[in-house]
């Protein structure tokens, strides 16, 4: 074995002469880590995104049965809901604009991005545990009925994420302050922005099938 | 490893500058705060026919699903996106496996339940 050994070879193909003669993917070898991570990653949220379905599917199944309990229509403050969205759709946005500034190494423009996003994140879950904290008080709690338990259940997973999500953000900051846009600290950077992403395609759901069509129904 | 340019590309990648300008997200956020005003408008106004309020809130919010997708997310229909939009696909299938089918089952559940009263006389 000399180091005549090429990436063709080490899958069994022969090695690539003229590249551009086999066209197609995976033509030109194994992808490069940071296509694998994300890729990985990808399959992660997806499959998160099944076990919200699950919640999903038993709250759309129970939202009625209130037990003679209060009803969706009578807890639920749209206008809470709507600051919520704001404040995740903005927290998105700045993680996206502070993607692009870390992916450019600039670091100046990526730390107002990232404490804006941790500002909004933050803001979104207080609103969260006081609408919680509302509705306990109110006699309104998950023990109430089969409805208000797999509101909490599905509503409080979401909240959990978010929370993952701003302490995950916290250590990926520091990891900037402490060891500079390095490829593995970017590459985490990237798996962060794609749940924080995800977390607002699921909020998305939930706004309409719980907040809209619960106050509507 | 070579250091040549590969051809897949992984979600969300923003480092291509072709994949994601402040540009992109600026256009999706705009997108995004658009849906979610009309999801909020449609109700309250009664611009829609009431029982079809539900059906247009659920298109109104995979409308904004597919924005998140592609502006954000950015997944394309592009040649190198082909492993994340497959590993999508199969999601969006469980996904509507689950919903759809606990749905169906449960209403059908429901529909052929026998009412409570009628359950209570038949024990004596």
């Amino acid at each position: 074995m000399s180091n005549a050994s090429t990436d063709g070879e080490l899958i069994g193909m022969p090695a690539l002469e003229t590249p551009g003669e086999i066209a197609g993917p995976g033509a030109q070898g194994p992808a490069s880590v940071e296509i694998v991570v994300a890729y990985g990653f990808w399959i992660f949220l997806l499959s998160d995104i099944i076990m919200f379905s699950a919640l999903f599917a038993s709250y759309a199944v129970l939202s009625g049965e209130t037990a003679g309990g209060p009803t969706g229509r009578e807890l639920f403050d749209l206008r809470r809901a709507a600051i919520e969205t704001l404040c995740l759709l903005f927290s998105s946005y700045a993680c996206g604009l502070g993607s692009l500034a870390i992916d450019r190494r600039r670091l100046r423009a990526f730390y107002p991005c990232a404490a804006l996003t941790f500002l909004l994140g933050a803001t979104f879950l207080g609103l969260e545990i006081t609408e919680f904290a509302g509705m306990v008080a109110a006699g309104a709690g998950p023990t109430r009925s089969a409805f208000l338990s797999a509101f909490f259940a599905l509503v409080g997973l979401h909240g959990v994420h978010v929370s993952i999500g701003l302490i995950w953000l916290v250590f990926m900051v520091a990891q900037v302050a402490a060891q500079g846009p390095r490829d593995y600290v970017l590459r985490r950077l990237h798996c962060f922005s794609l749940f924080w992403h995800a977390l607002d395609i699921i909020w998305i759901a939930l706004l309409t099938l719980v907040y809209l069509m619960g106050s509507h129904s | 490893m070579s250091t040549e340019k590969r051809p897949d590309s992984a979600p969300g990648r923003a480092r291509d500058r072709s994949s994601g300008t402040i540009a992109t997200y600026t256009a999706g956020l705009g997108l995004a705060l658009a849906l979610t005003a009309g999801s909020f408008l449609v109700g309250k106004t009664g611009l829609f026919w009431p029982p079809g309020l539900p059906v247009g809130l659920a298109v109104l919010a995979i409308a904004q699903m597919g924005v998140h997708l592609v502006f954000f997310l950015h997944i394309s229909t592009g040649a190198d996106n082909t492993n994340n939009v497959l590993a999508l696909a199969f999601g969006v299938l469980i996904v509507s496996l689950v919903v759809g089918g606990s749905l169906w089952i449960m209403m059908h559940l429901n529909a052929n339940m026998m009412p409570a009263a009628a359950a209570a006389e038949m024990m004596h």
